[in-house]
């Protein structure tokens, strides 16, 4: 559907696209993450057309950026970050024009459709409103309905959840995974839960690199190779309890942090490979008197392979 | 096409929905007002030529506060980016922003109608002189509409966008005044730039294809450095 080469944008010497390629297709969800500047906004911008790329070519359903930006243009629907409408109007008058302007002429077929947007993105209640007075969130959905206006193939969106509070990105997210289920959808975040709760892939972006690529469950199993086990032990000495974890298995590599709680004692311990310690862990406590408080791995595999991959920026 | 006028319709909406339209207006009718009554009685002629003398000047710091929020606002609010991402060409915003300020103007000049509705009641008024300064109103209007949209175009502030634009339609509005300066050589192209002679012959009832040519030579000119500039920002 979109296949995007060696992408790249200048911003006179600052590079905030360094050739980006990547393919995505019909139906699927894209979750572009990244740091803050990494350039996703950029990313999102020229595959709207919105930017020119200073080099590499751009193409949706085999039309060319830019000889058929317009075409491309159509096949679009785009949701920019915070939303940025006219604040003077009314959201029905607003949408009446973007309706227009996308093409839909005729006032029958206009006026369905405004209806059908307003009941998807809950803004029957606040047709009669100007956009000035509504809340972020709300402002956020008359956007959302703006980028569906054409029932578009494609919709890209631009952290369409930051600044929401919580049951706004629910609701935002509930959103685009039933649209999702027949469109193609590329959306950016910074928030790791979201792409892992929405998106069928996900590309981490760093410093306008594209440095992962692949499933949700992938990127997950990735990490999960490398995993991380934190137990907290309760009566137990530092020095010896250090000394016990260490002879369990070799791979383990085993280190002292400090503990959540006091007079308990905490360990992270590391290991290579898929093979789950947790149960030869506890055998080997189960033979002191010491207690087990707590016994997890690392859940947040998203998180860590996010942080790895884009710690240098930092 | 439709497009144009969709942008054109939702653009000159927007001026009354805000009290710009009303400010401009009022101010528009006062000043014109004002200077042509102070005097007409004292020069005591049945005609509206002072008031179309006027006019250029009264334009060239009017109309920049007509046009200047037509693309610095949007680019200040963001929602430009909405705009140029909907399957809409640069041409066709261009030409829906200057229509609508164009048709604001006009619209502005209908309250003046009443000028020679209240002087044929008073003397007899030669109606073609009046039509040709409104015919060649509306063309003058339109040219540094496009000036001013080209002034908008440039920037994100509207105050920069209303003095850039000020600034060229006040250049064509006293160029043909500033003819002394100059050395003879050049002295005729100088007064055909300028918008003055080309304004005040249209407003004596001359219709002039030249001069026609001349506005839409601006209009066409500033519309198509417009859309260099949006081209070139993105």
């Amino acid at each position: 559907m979109i296949e995007v080469q060696n992408l790249t944008k200048y911003y006179k010497d600052f590079c905030a696209v360094n050739r980006i390629s990547m393919t995505i297709r019909k139906g699927e969800i894209l979750g572009l993450l990244g740091p803050n500047g990494a350039g996703k906004t950029t990313t999102l911008r020229m595959l709207t057309g919105y930017l020119r790329p200073t080099s590499g070519t751009i193409k949706v359903n085999e039309l060319n950026m830019p000889e058929d930006v317009l075409k491309i243009k159509s096949l679009i629907g785009y949701l920019p970050e915070s939303a940025p409408l006219y604040h003077n109007m009314l959201v029905y008058d607003y949408l009446d024009y973007v309706a227009r302007i996308k093409g839909i002429s005729d006032k029958e077929t206009r006026y369905d459709r405004l209806l059908r947007l307003s009941e998807l993105c809950g803004l029957s209640a606040i047709m009669d409103k100007p956009i000035a007075d509504l809340s972020k969130g709300l402002k956020q959905r008359v956007g959302l309905a703006h980028a569906m206006m054409s029932d578009p193939e494609i919709l890209i969106l631009d952290e369409p959840t930051s600044g929401l509070d919580p049951n706004q990105i629910v609701e935002i997210r509930d959103i685009i995974k039933r649209i999702g289920k027949e469109k193609t959808i590329v959306f950016s975040t910074h928030i790791l839960s979201e792409a892992e709760a929405t998106c069928d892939r996900i590309a981490i972006i760093n410093n306008g690199r594209v440095v992962a690529d692949d499933t949700t469950l992938n990127l997950k199993k990735r990490v999960q190779e490398n995993s991380l086990i934190r137990i907290s032990l309760q009566g137990a000495d530092p020095e010896k309890a250090l000394a016990l974890l260490k002879t369990i298995d070799s791979r383990l590599e085993v280190t002292l942090v400090d503990p959540a709680e006091e007079n308990l004692v905490s360990f992270e311990m590391r290991s290579s490979g898929d093979q789950d310690f947790r149960s030869d862990i506890y055998l080997k406590i189960k033979e002191t008197d010491w207690i087990i408080v707590q016994l997890a791995k690392e859940s947040q595999a998203l998180e860590k392979i996010f942080r790895e991959l884009t710690r240098e920026v930092a | 096409m439709k497009q144009i006028k969709t942008i054109a319709v939702k653009e000159f909406k927007d001026y009354f929905i805000s009290p710009i339209a009303y400010i401009v207006i009022s101010l528009f009718l006062i000043v014109t007002g004002w200077f042509f009554f102070s005097t007409f009685f004292i020069f005591d002629r049945a005609d509206l030529r002072d008031f179309f003398s006027l006019l250029p000047l009264i334009f060239s710091f009017i109309i920049p506060a007509v046009t200047m929020r037509l693309f610095s606002e949007e680019k200040n609010v963001g929602s430009y980016e909405t705009l140029l991402t909907m399957p809409v060409s640069f041409t066709d915003i261009a030409l829906g922003k200057f229509l609508a300020a164009t048709m604001f103007t006009a619209a502005m000049l209908i309250p003046t109608l009443s000028y020679p509705l209240f002087i044929s009641l008073i003397g007899e008024v030669d109606i073609g002189p009046v039509i040709g300064g409104y015919i060649g109103a509306v063309f003058l209007a339109a040219a540094y509409c496009s000036l001013g949209i080209f002034a908008s175009s440039l920037t994100r502030n509207q105050i920069v966008a209303f003095i850039i634009g000020t600034a060229l339609c006040f250049t064509l509005t006293i160029l043909d005044k500033l003819l002394f300066f100059m050395p003879a050589g050049i002295l005729p192209v100088i007064e055909f730039l300028g918008a003055g002679s080309h304004f005040a012959t249209i407003s004596k009832g001359i219709v002039d294809s030249r001069d026609i040519l001349y506005f839409v030579s601006v209009v066409f000119i500033s519309i198509f450095s417009t859309h260099i500039v949006m081209h070139e920002k993105n």
